[in-house]
This record gives C-alpha cells, structure tokens and sequence, in this order.
C-alpha cells in the first residue's frame, strides 16, 4: 500500500464533502459534510504518520486531537441548530442570512 | 569670542625705556577714565531727571573724578614718569586681534589732565549757562558722552579703540552742535560739522588700514616699534599711511581745507564751544600726530610727509586768523581764533617740534575755554552773539572782564602769561628747523619752507593780538548798545573765569628754556621716546619778535578801536577794499563747497534717486503687487479645484466602492464558504505551481 491511495482517498473525501457543504440546503447534512472533510484530514495525518514515521507519533496524536476536536464541534454546532429551528421553524441555510449587513 | 579678561600688560619694565615706572595701581586702574563718563553718559540719558540736579550731579561728580584722577597721574608722573599699557582682546578678526585698552604715558596722562580740569570747570559753568534750557538733562549726557568718547580716544592703545572714540566724539558733537535743533540753521551745523569730519575720517580710516596690514597690528606699541626697528613693509607704505592718518588729523582738529564746520559748530552752546576747542574734539588730530609721531620723525617713513604738514599748519594759522578780523559773532571770533592756534600746533608738528606743539595745545586749552566761557557769559547777559550789541560791559561785568582780558593776553602772547611761552617755543622751533642745521626737516629745501612758515607765524602772533584787541574794546569798552541792562553772571559761572583765569597766567611756567623742562619731560616720557628739540636758553630773536608783533597788534587794535567812543562806531565795520570782501566771505571756500562740490553732487544725485525711485524700485513693488495676486489666484484655483476635488473623489470613490462590495456580503453562510474555498484552492494553486 503507498500513500498514493491514501492522499487519493484524503482526497476524495474532502471534495465529497466540500461538495455536500456547498449544495446541502439543510444545515445538519451541511455539519455532516463538515465532518466527512474532517474525516478525510485525519487520514492524510494518519497516512503521513506512517510515511514520515516520526518518533513522537505526531500525526497519530493530532489525529486523536482531530476527532475530538470534531465530536465537540458537532455537539455546539447541533445544539445550534436545534436552537434555530425551534425559534424560526427551519433548518435551511439559505433563509439563515442574519450575518449580512 | 571673548578670548581673555586678563590684560595683556605692557608695563615699563619689559619695555624700551628703563627710567619708566609701571605706575602701579594708579596706572593700572586708568580703565576707569573713559569708562566712568561711558557710564555716566546712559545714567543721566535714562535716569537723569530723577537726580536733584536733573543731571548735572551725575556729570559734575564724573568730571570731578576725572580732574582729581588726571591732576594725581600728572604730579605722580612728574616725581615718577609712567609708561603703561593695558589690553584686552574682545574679537578677533582673521589673525588680527580687536582689543579695548587704555594707555598711561607721558601724552595721554597730559591730555587726561586738561579733559578733567578744563571738562571740570566747563560742567560747573554750564550748570549756570543752560539752567532753564528744555533740554537740560539731555545736554549733560551728551556732553558727557562727549568727554567720555574724548578719554576714550586718548587712552586708546591701538588704532581701533582710538576710531571708537573718534566717532563717539563725533557723534556727540553732532549732538551738541544741534542742541538747538527746532532752529534750521543749527542742525545744518551739525550735520556740516559732521559730514566735514567724515571726510577727515575716511582717510583716518585708510591710513589705520595701511598701517595695520603692513604691519601685523592694530596697536601704537607694534606699529612704533615696527618704526624703531626699520621694518620694511612699513617702511614702503608709510608715506600713504602717514598722508592718510594727516588727513583724519585735518578733519577732527579743523585745518585748512577741513576747517570750514568748526566755526559753524558755535550754533552748539557756549559750553560745547569751550570745551570742544579747549580739551576735546578739535585736540584729537594733534594728538593723533603726536601719537604716532616717531613714524612722521624717522627717516625713512613717512618724514616727508611733514613738509605737506607744516604747509596745512602754516596756512591754516594764517588765513584763519584773518577772517577773525571781520567777524562780528563774538564766537565767530574765537572760532577763527581757534583754528588759527591750531594751525600753530600743526605747523609745530610739521616743523619736527613735538613738544612745542603738544604745549600750545595744553596751554591752549585753559586760555580758549576761558575765552568762550567769558564769551558766554557776556552773551549771557547781553542775549545776542553780535558785538555790534555789546559795549562797555567792563563796568557791569567785572569778574568777566577781568578773566576775558586775561585770556586775551594769553592768548596773544604777552610775555608772563601762558600763551608767550608755548608761542615762543613754537617760534624758536620753527626758526631751528629753519635754521638747517637741526635735521628736524625730512623733504628737500625743508629750511627754506620752515622759514617761510616762521614768517607767517609771526604775522600770524600780530593777527592774533589784533583781533584780540578788537574784540576786548568792542565788548568792554565804549558804550553799551544793547537792550536791557546787563549785570554779572552768577557765582557758579565766573568762578570757574576765574580759575581757568589763573591756569592762564601759570600753565606756561611749567617749560621755561633754561629754568625748567617739566612739561617736555612729561610728553617726552612714554614707550617709544620722541626725539625733540627743547631749547637750553630762550631764542631771543624768535622771542622778541613774538612780542614786537603781539604789542604792534594790540596796539594797532586800539588805535582803531580805542575806547575813543567816535572812532568805535566809525570802525565798527572794518572796511578795506579788496580784503574785506574777501574775508567777510571767507575766501570763498564755503561757498565753493556748497556751490562747486555739494550742489553739483547732490543735484545729479536727487534726479539719479528719483528716478531710480520712480522707475525701479516702483517697478519692482508694483511687480510683486501683481505678482502676488496672480499667485493667489492661482492658488484659489488650486485649492477649489485641485484640493476640494481630490476630497470630493476621494469621498465618492469610498461609496462607489461601498455599493459594489456591499453585495458581496449577502449573508449567505454558503456563498462564504465558497469563497474560502476557492481562496485556499487558489493559495495551493500558488504554492505548487510557483515554489
């Protein structure tokens, strides 16, 4: 196995899941695309770990830190949304536009 | 650029003459003498008038301390000749020092004496003369100014200081001169005073410069010993440099074509005509001769100027005197009277005679203040200058009488009286320089001139008497013709009479031939030793002669104007066909100065400035005038369009952007991301494509 098909899979995964952001109307499939991106980050820092088989295990460990960096970030950000659903009956994207001037 | 406060001493003994003593605290605390009046002056200017005296306090207690000072110096010089020089460097000018300092010898010791006492006696009068005049307290600091700037010359021991002073006496001159300034008359006195001494002063100027770059030094020390040890820089130009500093000499003490300001100069008030033809001012170019006179002795240096010296000297003393004769002015009288002594000490100089010279004008100087003091005190109280006004004043003005004969005397030379012997010793040393065998004459036929000028001085010793004579008779004989009655000037002016009265009879006892040789032993004694003729016995010739012209005038002047009332009235104006003319215009030098010189000069002038007025300087100011407000149009359009513009666009360019980049902010949390996106693709995109 080279790190050729783990880039590719990194790779794959992250365009799936900057495609599922960008065309996702529903904000919870737009955090699920969110973690399918994460998810193919930690496999590039896995694969890299292998490759470079540093003695610290860097990568290893940033994966770690990657993981759970995410489920945290799932959590506030489904806690979000559930917020804004029950106070405006909606969880599409596009009517969320509060942030423009 | 104050380089040192410490004096550089030049005490007698380091120096040439080993007989001189440094004069120990007497000498060195002599700085005081011209700084004291310098002083005084600003005082009684700025807080005069808050004195009891309005002044004259001040510049009484001032002159008072120059008097005691000058008499202490002199009688310490007499037991213990002096020879001091004090300097201080205050510039420095390339490599040629700027120094202030102050000179204690022989010559200026003397002059100390007569400014205090004379300056004295003249302060104390003037306090009686000008009391009640508007501008009394302004009078006394001028005229101290004018005492001070005089000691300030004379203690000079360099030419710097000495052109310092020089102007400060002319500038108070020009003060005094016009004090009564609301009349015309008198403030072109002043200003003709002035402008005569400036010609003088150029070339006082050129010569201080001849002399100071040939030889390295502004001091009288340097440039005499320069003359001592033959330096031969100095030595090629001192006959320019001697020519030149003669003609600064003309100018201040007033010889022939230079003389004519000082009889203007009596628009001033008596007191300034005392002192300035007694003590100060007009004393200046003698003693400026007699400063550097071992340049003018050597041979080798400027000796030939002496012959163009003696020629000035001899026809100043003799034109001058006659114009006294048809004067009407009593102080027109004296004015002429003065110039024609001055001529004497002139031609003393020229003859070689230092001494003889520098004694005319010590005696001079108590017999001529005493005359214009008298004088004033007749005007005083007849209230008119006119001796056609006056008249049989022996009877009401005693004291003034009997001081202004005394003057007269001494002042025509009649034997005890102070005039005689300084006359008599010009006499005898015009006939030894005549005589060939004294060396005394540097130019070719030297002899011949000074027996020439002996002739004329001798003439010149009758002149003088007759005129004298004249004007004692027409004063105080005959009959009053006047208005009013006149009576005695108070005690606070004849004293004073008095006193110079007895200077008078006994200034020349100090230098008789065979009794005593004070008075050439005190000029005689400073650094640079003045080699000099001081006769071992009376010139009897020389002598009687001086005394048979003096009798003959005094005694042709009373046989006209005898105290005979008829024949006064007859003579009152002195007639003669061809000299009255002639010297009731004074020879026409005034008119040809005004006519031929000032006139010519000044006329072109005026049309040349008026039309540079008119044409250049208004050309150019209207220039500017539009100028300036194209330039402000100019800059009005700059700053409407250029500036407001900028500002406007600039305010515009920021809204214009506003409306463009506002859409970009729709608030649409996927449209940001697509742009975060594509900003890290395109940042990748960089990296690998250009590193």
């Amino acid at each position: 196995m080279t790190i050729t098909q783990f880039i590719l899979l990194g790779a794959a995964l992250f365009s799936i899941g900057v495609y599922g952001l960008l065309t996702r109307r529903n904000a919870v499939l737009v955090l699920l695309s969110v973690e399918v991106m994460l998810a193919a980050v930690t496999i590039n820092l896995v694969a890299f770990d292998r490759h470079v088989a540093d003695q610290l295990a860097g990568g290893q460990v940033f994966a770690l830190f990657t993981i759970a960096i995410g489920a945290a970030e799932v959590g506030i950000g489904l806690a979000i949304v559930l917020l804004i659903f029950r106070n405006r009956r909606t969880s599409n994207v596009d009517d969320l536009e509060l942030l423009k001037l | 650029m104050i380089a040192r406060l410490a004096p550089v001493i030049l005490a007698a003994e380091e120096a040439h003459a080993a007989e001189l003593s440094s004069g120990g605290l007497l000498a060195s605390a002599a700085w005081l003498i011209p700084v004291v009046p310098m002083v005084a002056a600003w005082v009684i200017a700025l807080f005069g008038k808050r004195f009891p005296y309005k002044g004259w306090d001040v510049a009484i207690a001032v002159m008072g301390f120059e008097a005691v000072y000058g008499t202490v110096l002199l009688l310490s010089h007499i037991a213990n000749p002096i020879g001091y020089e004090g300097s201080i460097e205050v510039a420095r000018i390339g490599s040629f020092p700027i120094e202030w300092g102050w000179n204690v010898d022989g010559l200026s010791i003397m002059m100390y004496f007569i400014i205090g006492v004379v300056g004295f006696l003249v302060f104390l009068y003037a306090k009686g003369y000008m009391e009640g005049d508007i501008r009394y307290t302004w009078f006394f600091a001028s005229f101290i100014l004018f005492a001070g700037g005089m000691l300030v010359l004379v203690s000079a021991p360099n030419l710097i200081q000495l052109i310092v002073g020089w102007e400060l006496v002319g500038v108070a001159s020009w003060l005094l001169i016009g004090h009564y300034w609301e009349d015309h008359e008198n403030s072109s006195a002043a200003i003709k005073a002035f402008l005569t001494n400036k010609v003088g002063d150029v070339g006082l100027f050129i010569g201080a410069i001849i002399v100071a770059v040939s030889v390295g030094s502004f001091r009288f020390s340097d440039v005499l010993d320069g003359v001592e040890s033959g330096a031969p820089t100095l030595a090629r130009y001192a006959f320019w440099a001697g020519i030149a500093l003669f003609i600064g000499a003309m100018g201040k003490s007033a010889q022939f074509p230079l003389h004519v300001w000082l009889p203007d100069a009596m628009a001033g008030p008596t007191p300034v005509s005392a002192l300035m033809h007694a003590a100060t001012m007009v004393t200046a170019g003698v003693y400026l001769v007699g400063r550097v006179y071992p340049l003018y002795l050597t041979e080798g240096f400027a000796d030939e100027v002496r012959s163009v010296i003696i020629v000035i000297g001899a026809l100043t003393l003799f034109l001058t005197g006659l114009i006294a004769l048809v004067q009407n002015d009593i102080k027109r009288v004296l004015a002429y009277s003065t110039l024609s002594q001055l001529g004497y000490m002139t031609a003393a100089m020229g003859a070689g005679a230092y001494t003889a010279g520098l004694f005319h004008l010590f005696t001079h100087a108590f017999f001529k203040a005493l005359l214009f003091l008298g004088a004033g005190s007749v005007i005083h109280a007849v209230r008119s200058n006119e001796m056609t006004d006056m008249g049989g004043l022996r009877k009401d003005m005693p004291w003034t009488f009997r001081t202004f004969v005394v003057g007269s005397l001494a002042l025509a030379g009649i034997l005890p009286l102070a005039g005689f012997f300084s006359k008599d010793e010009i006499l005898a040393s015009l006939r030894f320089a005549g005589s060939g065998d004294s060396g005394f004459t540097g130019a070719q036929g030297g002899a011949a001139l000074a027996n020439v000028v002996l002739v004329l001085a001798i003439a010149g010793a009758f002149v003088t008497a007759f005129y004298m004579a004249r004007t004692v008779f027409l004063t105080f004989y005959g009959s009053y013709k006047g208005h009013g009655h006149p009576h005695e000037s108070p005690r606070v002016m004849w004293v004073p009479l008095a006193a110079l009265g007895v200077f008078s009879i006994v200034a020349g006892w100090i230098n008789i031939p065979g009794i005593t040789s004070t008075f050439t032993d005190v000029v005689g004694a400073r650094f640079h030793l003045v080699a000099d003729h001081h006769a071992e016995s009376f010139d009897y010739l020389a002598m009687v002669l001086g005394l048979a012209a003096a009798a003959a005038g005094i005694a042709l002047g009373y046989r006209i104007w005898g105290p005979d009332q008829d024949t006064q009235e007859a003579r009152d104006t002195f007639s003669i066909p061809v000299l009255y003319p002639l010297l009731s215009a004074k020879y026409g030098i005034d008119d040809f100065y005004m006519e031929g010189i000032i006139k010519p000069v000044r006329g072109p002038i005026a049309r040349a400035v008026d039309w540079f007025n008119g044409h250049v300087i208004d050309f150019v100011i209207n220039g500017a005038g539009f100028a300036a407000r194209g330039i402000g149009k100019l800059v009005y359009a700059f700053d409407q369009q250029g500036v407001d513009g900028a500002i406007n666009a600039a305010g515009a360019a920021t809204g214009a952007a506003g409306s463009v980049l506002r859409r970009s902010q729709s608030g649409r949390i996927q449209q940001y991301a697509v742009g975060m996106i594509a900003g890290a693709v395109a940042l990748v995109a960089g990296f690998v494509i250009f590193l």
